[in-house]
Order: C-alpha cells, then structure tokens, then sequence
C-alpha cells in the first residue's frame, strides 16, 4: 500500500538526515521525498510517499513523531489531497516523429515542450502521478533517454473554504 | 553580565544542579576545563572516554537523576558512542558533552575531527551542535529536559572550542517550551476503563512489567494493583527490583533465561497487562507462538513501543505510576485468580531456580552469597553475558534502582564503570559489579578511577577462562567447537587489583567465598574478587533461539 505523509519540521540543519535516516535504520521505503519551506520559514515541509502495510505506516508516523524536530505529521492517505509532480522527460526523436511528439506533448494538459534539441526533445509536466505515468507511457515509444522527477507534493484539500 | 561560553556551559550546569561529571580532557576542551578547574562541581576523570558515559550511566540508573559526560573532540567522542548507545537502548537519561573543532574548521578533515551529530543521531534521543554562543544557555536547558522527560535517554552537545570563548549575556532560561515535543503522561481515561473492565473479568492474569516501572517510581502503584487484585508479577532485566521478589505473587524474570513459572504463566494467560516494558525478542522468543490465548493491555510512555512487536488489544500512552493509580482506582471488584494463582504455585514447586549444589565452586553459588552476606541490601551491576544471567537470577531483588546492567545493547565492559557511577551516585550503598573474567578486561583501566576517587566497589570476577555465554551456545548449539572462547593468558587478577593499588583476593574453595566476602566488605577502598569458578557451568533455563518461551532447556530439578 502507498501511503503520502505531510511532515513540517524545523527548518533547520541536520533534520533532513534525521528523518532519511530513521527510514533506512528501520527498513522503511521511500519512494520519493520532497522538501521545501512553508509560509513560515521557521517550518519545512516534507512531503514523504512510501510503501508499506498499515503497521509499518503506522510505525512510521510514531517513529517520525518520536523526533524532537518533528512537528507535525498529517497521514494524506486518510484524507483528501492535491498533489502534483514536476517532471522533466528527454525523449529521443526522428524528424518524422518530431510532429508526433509535439503533437501528444500539446494534447496532454500540463505538458509542454521545454527544449528542442537535434536529436531530442525535452518535455516538461506538472500534473498528479496519474498524469505523470500516463506522459511517460504515451513518450515510452519513442524511446525515453532521460527522466527527472521532483518526487510529489501535496496538499490537503480545505473543505471549509 | 558577559560570560565565555565555556563559563556558560558550567554554571548552566549549576543550575541543573549537576554534582557529579566524569570524562576526559582534551585539545578543544581546554577554555572549559579551565573554567572547570575552579568549579564545585566534582569532575571524575575516568581513563577512557567508554568509561565515563557507563559511569554517568550507573549514575543516572542509581539516583534517577542526569548524568552527564565529557568528552573531546574526535576519538574522544567516538569512544563514548557505546556507553551513549547503552544508554540510548535502556531509556537512560544523560547528557553527554563532546568538544568541537572551531567553527570555520568542521567539514574540514580538521585535527581530531568527527561529524559527532552525524554519528550519534540514531543513538541519541535529541542532539546539538552549538554554532553560535548566543543559543547555549537555552540548548542546555532544553538537553536536560529532554534527556529528563517523557521516554528518558541520551542528548548530546557538540560545543566548539571557539564557541567555548565567545562571549555573550548570560541568562539561564526558567522554562523550556518546545512547539514539537510534549510527552503525553496522563493515560487516555476511556481506555483506563476498558482495561479496568478487562482485569476484572480475566482468569489468568499476569503483569509483565520493564524499566519503565523504576524509571517512573510506579514500584508502589505496582504493588497496590498486583495485592489488590491478586494478579501475578513477572519482570524483564531490567524490570528487577521493580516489584519484590519475595512476594508471593512474584514469578521473577521472564524470558531466554527467565524462570520457566514465568515463561509458564505468560504462555497461558489469558490477559497479559504489560508496564513500561516493550516486548523484546529476548522476552518473546518466537513471537507467532508468544501467549497465543492472551489478551494484551499495554501501558507505556513511548508510542512507537506499542503494537511494535506483538498485537495489542489495549495501549494506554502515558506515565506508569499515573496511569497504575487511576487504574487501581477504576477496578471495582478483583478477577478471580484463585485457581491461576495454584496452578502457577505448582510449576514453582515443580521448576524452581536451581543449580547443582555440590562442593564445587559455582558461580550461582558466589551470587547467592553476595546476597547473603550484604543481606540484600547492596546495589548489584553486571557485566554482560553468564555473570549478568546469574546476578539476575540467584541474587533477590526487592527494591528498584539495586540492579544496574546494559540490557538492551547487552554492552560488555558495562558493569565496572557503571559501578563506579553508582558509587558516587549512593556513596553510603555497597555496591558490587558481577564480572566475569571477558567483560572486567574491556574497562579495566577504571581501577585507577576507584582507587584515585577512594571508591568502595567490590568486582566479583565469576572467572571461567572463557567468554561463557557464547561457549554456552557454542557448546549446545556448535558441538562443542569452542572457536575463540577461551581466554588463554588472562592475567593474575590479583596481581592486577595490586598493580592499580586496590586490593586483591583470590577464592578457589567453596568453603572460603563467605569469608572472603566479608573481608572485602571490611576493607574501605575498592576490591578485585577472583572467584575461579567451574569452568563449562551453564545459564538454565534457557529458551533456545527462535523456539516458544516455554519450550525451555535445563528447566526441571
């Protein structure tokens, strides 16, 4: 099972190695993490995506709580979310699969073309891991040379508006 | 008023009303020892850096309070990892102080240089690496709390040596408030309830009980709970002296060398109330056979010890002693245990304690005399491995804080240093350190420290010529192929306590280990005890690796 877990911590040196620390030492996956400063710039936010059964997850979040440069966890998994990835994709190209190309890059919303280059071209897309995947299988045909990916955010969406 | 940061970090010290600290001088640490050398405050210098964390440590363990080490830069922190790992495994609270190269140096592959907060992050509870002198005062405040509260444990403060002679205003915080950490101590009430309701229907009872019962002072809630609704008591290591094991309803330790009534009732019950203990391996043995019929109520401070290792029914999340008394108060009418309570009265009869009692001088045997002739009243430290088993099992714990041993990390090398910190701790006790002839070598270097420091601890080396626990599974487990267990060209002990100036005597006899006892007790300054005890003597019962706990070995008179 993925779960997504929103963690803010203390912006400070060191707390990063912490928590990738805590994951490796315990036998947990990570799948991907993203980190960043919130509105306060005292506050990072961690936005960790990992694999494991509802009792790892749950050791996990104790563990994770158990950090005294922890703040706060928000378990996304239980709750509704936004999220979104940032993805850069080099696909190799022919010039008679360059019209192709752009052509699905211009038909998927939140895809663009970033680079062209003499044998290949750059994508860019932002979009939810569906979208991500679905861009990455549409490109895979034509031979995917380089992929980077931001690992996902999220954000918790605010029923009270 | 302006203050160096050197001068800071002791009267910090002051404040917390630190009396005692024990480590080792070095480069960085210069601006503070030199503060230090006109402070009240009692430094020990121990003789290697491993040694002063294991004396903190026994410190800490005997008095409840913080103990605090020192260490430079480099080696000298390194050295203290295992004793701040020791004390990180068995919710020891400590404060370990470890010099820094300057600021502008650290990443540099600077003189004894060491990224100390890197390497001690999973062995510590919190740590600190003070850039800026300005954050001192209030980072000390804070290590001490932490160290202190919730789930106690180790934090350590790397504090370079320029930050050592910055200067800045000094004021000591009053309180500390940090937004992301806040034990939880009250027990949820609803729960209480439920586990009230769940005692009082149960017919097969057993309280399991850990550290955590003398890291909170629960013995006495403990023993209201256990008399009032008749519910047997059984302890882990580090649980001894947490409930008295001359009570009727004590079972004694639990566990791969516990005693098979213990490992009898937990396999039978049917409720299991566990305290402030978290279902080691060495508790559980193979844990999909582990008390397959119980129910488990769990109370512990530390969230991630519950539903770790085995499924609970009930965890409660806060302090022992709090949550024991309003659970007392909760139960209206006690389970009927009359018939448990017989049937665990039959396995005592059937499978006590016990041990070859012939003329031959066994360790058991020097165990149950350091009981007899202290009359039960001396704090005991162990080693780790036979010594440690053997202290556990044939001396009679009755009150908390008189069993000090490295559980969790099972550090040999422990129990000397260790005592010296209780020494110190509890001048007026008599304590003893349970060695064997492995462990005592890996910290004997200390000898100094106890003669320096006049410190009367007593080492009673259990002297098998091997290192006895892994012979033991050796010999049960590797047919005998003793693979680097035999202490070939140990030295004359005796000799060695004389050479240190303590005083050395050697037991070969049965006849003569009371009288040499006594004698030591009398003498003020400390004294090697070289018990040469059989040599291939085993640790029974014993649960063997991955089987039940109640498919024990050697258990049967």
């Amino acid at each position: 099972m993925k779960y997504t877990l929103s963690v803010l911590v203390e912006n400070k040196s060191g707390v990063l190695a912490h928590v990738a620390g805590l994951f490796s030492a315990r036998g947990f996956n990570i799948d991907s993490l993203a980190v960043g400063e919130t509105e306060d710039p005292s506050i990072s936010r961690m936005t960790i995506v990992g694999e494991g059964d509802e009792r790892t997850m749950d050791q996990v979040k104790k563990q994770l709580n158990k950090l005294i440069d922890v703040i706060k966890i928000y378990d996304l998994s239980r709750i509704q979310f936004i999220d979104r990835e940032l993805m850069l994709i080099r696909v190799v190209i022919t010039p008679k699969d360059r019209e192709r190309v752009i052509d699905i890059v211009d038909s998927v919303r939140g895809a663009s073309v970033a680079d062209v280059g003499d044998q290949t071209l750059t994508v860019e897309a932002t979009g939810d891991q569906t979208m991500v995947h679905a861009l990455i299988e549409l490109l895979r045909p034509f031979g995917i040379k380089e992929i980077v990916r931001t690992g996902k955010i999220a954000m918790a969406i605010n029923n009270k508006k | 008023m302006k203050m160096t940061g050197a001068k800071i970090l002791i009267e910090s010290l002051r404040k917390e009303k630190v009396e005692v600290m024990f480590g080792y001088p070095g480069g960085v640490l210069l601006p503070l020892f030199d503060v230090l050398y006109d402070s009240p405050i009692k430094f020990i210098l121990t003789r290697h850096e491993q040694g002063a964390a294991h004396a903190a440590d026994g410190y800490a363990r005997a008095t409840g309070k913080v103990g605090v080490c020192i260490a430079t830069s480099g080696p000298g922190a390194t050295n203290l990892v295992t004793g701040i790992a020791t004390a990180y495994m068995d919710s020891v609270p400590m404060v370990a102080i470890t010099g820094q190269v300057k600021t502008h140096l650290i990443g540099n592959d600077a003189f004894q240089e060491a990224d100390v907060t890197g390497i001690t992050r999973p062995i510590t509870k919190h740590n600190y690496l003070v850039k800026d002198v300005k954050d001192l005062a209030k980072i000390i405040k804070e290590a001490f709390h932490i160290a202190a509260t919730g789930r106690p444990g180790p934090v350590l403060i790397d504090l370079p040596v320029d930050v050592q002679m910055q200067e800045t205003k000094y004021q000591y915080p009053k309180e500390v408030s940090i937004r992301s950490y806040k034990p939880t101590y009250r027990g949820h009430p609803g729960q209480i309830k439920r586990a009230a309701k769940l005692i009082e229907t149960s017919k097969r009872p057993v309280l399991y009980t850990g550290g955590g019962i003398i890291i909170s002072g629960a013995h006495k809630e403990l023993k209201i709970l256990a008399e009032k609704c008749k519910i047997p008591v059984t302890t882990t290591l580090l649980g001894l002296g947490g409930f008295p094991e001359t009570n009727k309803l004590s079972l004694g330790m639990l566990g791969m060398h516990g005693t098979v009534y213990a490992n009898h009732s937990i396999m039978e019950s049917d409720l299991i109330i566990a305290v402030g203990a978290r279902f080691d391996d060495r508790v559980t043995g193979r844990i999909d056979a582990f008390a397959p019929e119980a129910k488990v109520i769990h109370i512990d401070i530390d969230p991630t010890s519950l539903s770790k290792n085995i499924r609970v029914d009930i965890p409660i999340v806060g302090d022992a002693r709090m949550i024991l008394s309003e659970l007392v108060q909760r139960i209206r009418k006690a389970p009927e245990t009359a018939a448990w309570l017989k049937r665990i009265g039959e396995w005592k009869k059937r499978s006590p304690l016990f041990y070859k009692r012939d003329n031959k001088l066994r360790p058991q045997y020097v165990v149950e005399m350091i009981h007899e002739v202290t009359k039960g009243k001396a704090i005991i430290a162990t080693e780790v491995g036979q010594n440690q088993m053997w202290a556990a099992q044939h001396y009679i714990y009755t009150t908390p804080r008189t069993f000090i041993s490295s559980g969790g990390l099972g550090t040999m090398g422990y129990g000397f240093p260790a005592a010296i910190g209780v020494q110190l701790g509890k001048p007026k006790a008599i304590v003893f350190d349970v060695a064997g002839d492995g462990s005592i070598q890996m910290n004997i270097q200390e000898l100094t420290t106890a003669v320096v420091n006049k410190l009367p601890v007593k080492i009673a080396i259990l002297n098998n010529g091997y290192l006895g626990m892994v012979r033991q599974w050796q010999e049960l487990f590797y047919k005998k192929r003793y693979a680097h267990t035999t202490l070939e060209g140990n030295p004359d002990f005796v000799k060695v306590a004389e050479a240190y100036g303590a005083v050395g005597i050697r037991v070969k006899k049965k006849a003569d280990v009371k009288s040499a006892l006594k004698k030591a007790l009398k003498i003020k300054g400390p004294v090697v005890l070289d018990f040469i005890v059989e040599g291939e003597e085993n640790v029974f019962p014993m649960v063997p690796a991955g089987e039940a706990i109640n498919r024990m070995i050697g258990g049967m008179a």
